[in-house]
């Protein structure tokens, strides 16, 4: 990279990061969100 | 003419609107992946070194469209709020709230990649510039909506106030774009304009509006994944979110 590795590098990592952290983070989100809503699904039934 | 037939009210309604995002997600995030690979390819194997900045100028593939894309979400983000706040629509708040930790995160890129292509061409990591002082201002914006959405526990008062900052916010964004024009700055010109013929190689041009796609089919697919959590979130007391659990059983 010409001397210039530490500041592409960082830029392209740190954006493939980020984006890799938001995708978990709403598959997580989702997740969560579905188990609570099937346990209020039971308790509304039960 | 297919289209014209379709009654695009029925998808302002959150419970028509969650199976559509359901099906229109995979889609886009395929054509995401799709154009990261090819922009990326053509990032680092076909664009060539720049005369002036070496390979430095790399960053620009990610900088220019996270720039783009910062400012580009966040005028989105304000015209669902004004929607929300004008029709009560309540998807268009649940729009607004899915649209903005993805142009935070684009804004936060922009400034990051920012600062390490500036450290090498310019010198410093950064400096009090238009440009750059007014993204940063755009990256608060973001969080202040976010948190004011947070902190407030009515969730009818929480989107009025965060919608009312998000409308009042959006002046900051032709501040950004025209920034390098009204003030002496150290941030170069925009380098592509409707009005003028492009100051870089086509080949550069091209990889970048690919990476501008790229970054634009994620950020459908990641906020039509987001507000299929905040229409279940927001609906969850509804009679059809409680027959969608049921039918998942």
């Amino acid at each position: 990279m010409g001397g210039y590795g530490g500041y592409v590098w960082g830029s392209y990592i740190v954006t493939a990061l980020l984006i890799a952290a938001e995708i978990i983070w709403v598959i997580q989100r989702r997740k969560v969100l579905l188990k609570r809503l099937a346990r209020m699904s039971r308790l509304t039934k039960g | 003419m297919a289209l014209a037939g379709i009654n695009w009210f029925k998808y302002s309604s959150p419970a028509s609107f969650y199976p559509l995002a359901g099906k229109m997600m995979p889609w886009f995030a395929g054509l995401a992946t799709v154009l990261t690979v090819v922009g990326l390819y053509m990032s680092f194997f076909v664009a060539p070194t720049d005369y002036k900045q070496g390979e430095a100028y790399r960053i620009m593939f990610i900088h220019v469209p996270a720039a783009w894309m910062s400012m580009f979400i966040y005028v989105v983000m304000a015209v669902y709020a004004a929607l929300g706040l004008i029709f009560n629509t309540r998807l268009s708040a649940m729009m607004a709230s899915s649209l903005a930790p993805t142009g935070a995160m684009f804004t936060f890129l922009a400034l990051w990649t920012g600062a390490l292509w500036g450290k090498p061409m310019w010198g410093t990591w950064w400096v009090w510039d238009a440009r750059l002082t007014s993204e940063l201002i755009l990256l608060f914006l973001y969080i202040g909506f976010m948190s004011l959405e947070a902190a407030i526990d009515d969730p009818r008062r929480a989107t009025r106030a965060s919608g009312l900052l998000a409308i009042v916010g959006v002046v900051n964004v032709p501040i950004i774009y025209f920034s390098v024009q009204w003030w002496n700055t150290l941030h170069q010109g925009a380098s592509i304009s409707l009005d003028k013929a492009p100051s870089m190689a086509t080949i550069m041009l091209v990889t970048m509006l690919v990476m501008t796609l790229a970054f634009w089919m994620y950020t459908i697919a990641i906020v039509l994944y987001r507000v299929r959590c905040e229409i279940l979130e927001r609906e969850r007391h509804s009679e059809w979110v409680t027959e969608l659990m049921e039918e998942r059983k």
